[in-house]
């Protein structure tokens, strides 16, 4: 037994578990010193998300009606009490923001969860049983995707009734046909692999043929869309905010806050700048940290 | 080829009844009266309302109702709008050459920078240039656009003032619309300075419109370029002695172009979703900012009627892209 061991340890050397494969992982991740800097802003904000009571030196809808259109601490005319200034209410423009990270953190986890869980069972479904469940699947999502996104999320939100709820639920569906395509797309090309056979004389049941032998070993694409769909919701929800539809004030979302902030465009530059720099910084650092990911889970790029 | 159109139209055919299916159960799902909605009237006696009723057909059966929309989308009804009482298809397709015309300018400078950018990237790989391209593009792919055309405002209508906010053209100038595009009419038209205004409307919505997909091609024209030229036959054509423009502008560039054709068509629903906000934020007078409109004045049927339409204008310009790529690709036409 021993001396077959060995044999097919020559073939394989590489360690195997859960700690060895996460530091294989991470040093391919590492090498990418930008993917690196996007995780650990993106970690940051995290923490300040968690933490804003404590770190926004104000409350977010407070209003400080001697201070209205105050312009950032180093402009003629700012304090450092209100280090970006405030908007056309006297609310703190830091503080709101600190808070609205909150917001598009959460919206950013909901329509995640919510449209990776639909899509993976439903591009499990597609890909396991073929035939007509297939075509029926993929059918409604050809309609989704024939909508523009951001049209369709809008005409949703029409329908439910302008609210971050029903933004993230109109996201999430929106969102949802990439998800079922590319986990139909792995699961197929994994069905056709000796394990999922070896699995299927032994006897083992469809469900946990499905979940537990064939999943996770579709994980990689499902984890860098999911990073770059975690980007694009943050952006989608900012957008309905902005057109009215997402968030409603006074809510401190950074799309609702540049929605609010547009009549004042020529007249206080501060009010329009920093939500969008909060939105552009955020979704830039997920998506270096997504294209780190990719390359570090895709095993083509990894052997080159 | 003509095979390979049957099969496409042959996935195409279901999807767009699943649209139609779409657009008529919207107006259905609003919450409150569909009658009051599709007329727009708040206070209706109770006559009015059955008769109302009666001539939107809500009182027939919802499979006939279904069959009496394909029936009037088919004769060319796609609803009346509320609020000005024009029939939806006539409106859209007055605002759609403003639609059609900022995205067509979009797409030019996308391709026209983001392909060079890319190619370059690619070959300098690892250089400075190559650093700043993806850079830039990666930054353009996160942009909220939004934000990015308020910016562009600020700083070149309110600090530089040499553009306009919003709008097609100065009111100083009319003329009558001839192919639809300002920059073409106003050319027509004759009038001095007409063109240079409608040209300074139109360029910063344009170049706001363009950042996504600008972005997105630069990437893929990179990668793709990287992976023909690490190919066997690049090497060769090298290995001949053949020079490095012939080498990249001959043998990679054809091949790199097949996935960076398919990016190109794929753009056409983000430009869509793109010229939503871009509309919105400098009221052009196109479809995105008439759907927007649309929602907010609970104009549903326009809503409907244009969902439907933009919704097969999607679709008809995908499969066009798809038989181009046939067209191109023989592998593609054969497979499956």
């Amino acid at each position: 037994m021993e001396e077959v061991l060995a044999a097919s340890q020559e073939v394989d050397t590489r360690p195997v578990g859960r700690i060895a494969l996460l530091q294989e992982f991470w040093s391919y991740f590492s090498e990418n010193k930008g993917a690196v800097a996007g995780l650990f802003f993106f970690v940051a904000i995290i923490i300040i998300a968690i933490l804003a009571d404590f770190v926004a030196p104000h409350a977010p809808n407070e209003q400080f009606r001697n201070a209205l259109l105050q312009p950032p601490f180093w402009v003629n005319g700012g304090s450092t009490d209100f280090l970006l200034g405030t908007d056309a209410v006297g609310r703190d423009i830091l503080s709101r923001l600190i808070h609205g990270a909150r917001f598009s953190l959460f919206i950013g986890c909901v329509v995640v969860s919510v449209s990776l869980v639909v899509g993976v069972i439903l591009g499990l479904a597609a890909g396991y049983f073929r035939g007509r469940v297939d075509t029926f699947i993929m059918r409604i999502m050809d309609v989704v995707l024939a909508f523009p996104s951001l049209l369709l999320a809008l005409v949703l939100v029409a329908i439910l009734g302008p609210s971050l709820i029903n933004a993230m639920i109109a996201i999430a569906i929106v969102q949802q046909p990439h998800y079922v395509r590319l986990t139909r797309a792995a699961v197929m090309s994994e069905m056709t692999k000796d394990y999922v056979t070896a699995a299927r004389i032994i006897g083992v049941g469809r469900l946990r043929l499905m979940f537990i032998t064939v999943l996770p070993n579709c994980m990689a694409p499902l984890i860098v869309q999911a990073a770059l769909s975690f980007s694009s919701a943050i952006l989608d929800a900012a957008a309905l905010g902005f057109l009215g539809m997402g968030a409603q004030p006074p809510a401190p979302e950074w799309g609702t806050m540049l929605a609010e902030a547009r009549e004042f465009i020529l007249r206080a530059w501060w009010v329009v700048t920093f939500p969008g720099v909060a939105i552009l910084t955020t979704v830039l650092a997920i998506n270096v940290m997504g294209d780190g990911l990719r390359d570090a889970l895709d095993p083509k790029l990894k052997r080159s | 080829m003509f095979a390979y159109l049957i099969r496409k139209l042959g996935v195409i055919a279901p999807t767009f009844f699943g649209v139609t299916l779409v657009a008529f159960v919207f107006i259905r799902l609003l919450p409150g009266d569909p009658v009051l909605l599709m007329a727009g009237e708040r206070g209706m006696t109770e006559e009015r309302h059955a008769k109302l009723m009666a001539e939107f057909g809500f009182d027939k059966p919802i499979l006939v109702q279904y069959g009496v929309y394909i029936q009037d989308l088919f004769s060319g009804d796609f609803g009346t709008s509320i609020i000005t009482k024009q029939p939806v298809f006539k409106e859209f397709f007055t605002l759609f050459p403003a639609t059609m015309e900022l995205s067509f300018v979009a797409i030019c400078i996308a391709v026209f920078v983001g392909l060079p950018a890319g190619m370059i990237a690619a070959t300098k790989r690892r250089s400075v240039f190559d650093h700043v391209v993806m850079t830039g593009a990666l930054t353009g792919y996160s942009m909220p656009i939004f934000w990015w055309g308020l910016l562009l405002i600020i700083f070149f209508s309110g600090i530089l003032g040499w553009t306009p906010v919003s709008g097609r053209i100065s009111l100083l100038y009319y003329f009558e619309p001839v192919t639809g595009f300002m920059l073409i009419d106003s050319l027509l038209s004759g009038q001095s300075g007409a063109f240079k205004s409608a040209l300074s409307h139109l360029i910063l919505p344009s170049i706001v419109l363009a950042t996504i997909p600008l972005a997105v091609i630069a990437r893929q024209t990179r990668s793709a370029m990287l992976e023909v030229l690490s190919e066997d036959y690049v090497r060769t054509a090298k290995a001949k002695g053949l020079g490095r423009g012939r080498v990249i502008g001959m043998h990679a560039l054809r091949n790199a172009m097949i996935p960076v054709i398919t990016v190109i068509g794929l753009q056409v629903g983000v430009l869509f979703a793109g010229a939503i906000l871009t509309e919105t934020i400098f009221s052009w007078p196109g479809i995105g900012k008439w759907m927007v409109d649309s929602i907010f004045r609970r104009d549903y049927p326009s809503v409907q009627g244009g969902l439907l339409l933009i919704a097969a204008m999607v679709m008809i310009v995908n499969l066009v892209v798809d038989l181009l790529y046939g067209l191109i690709n023989p592998q593609i036409r054969h497979r499956d």
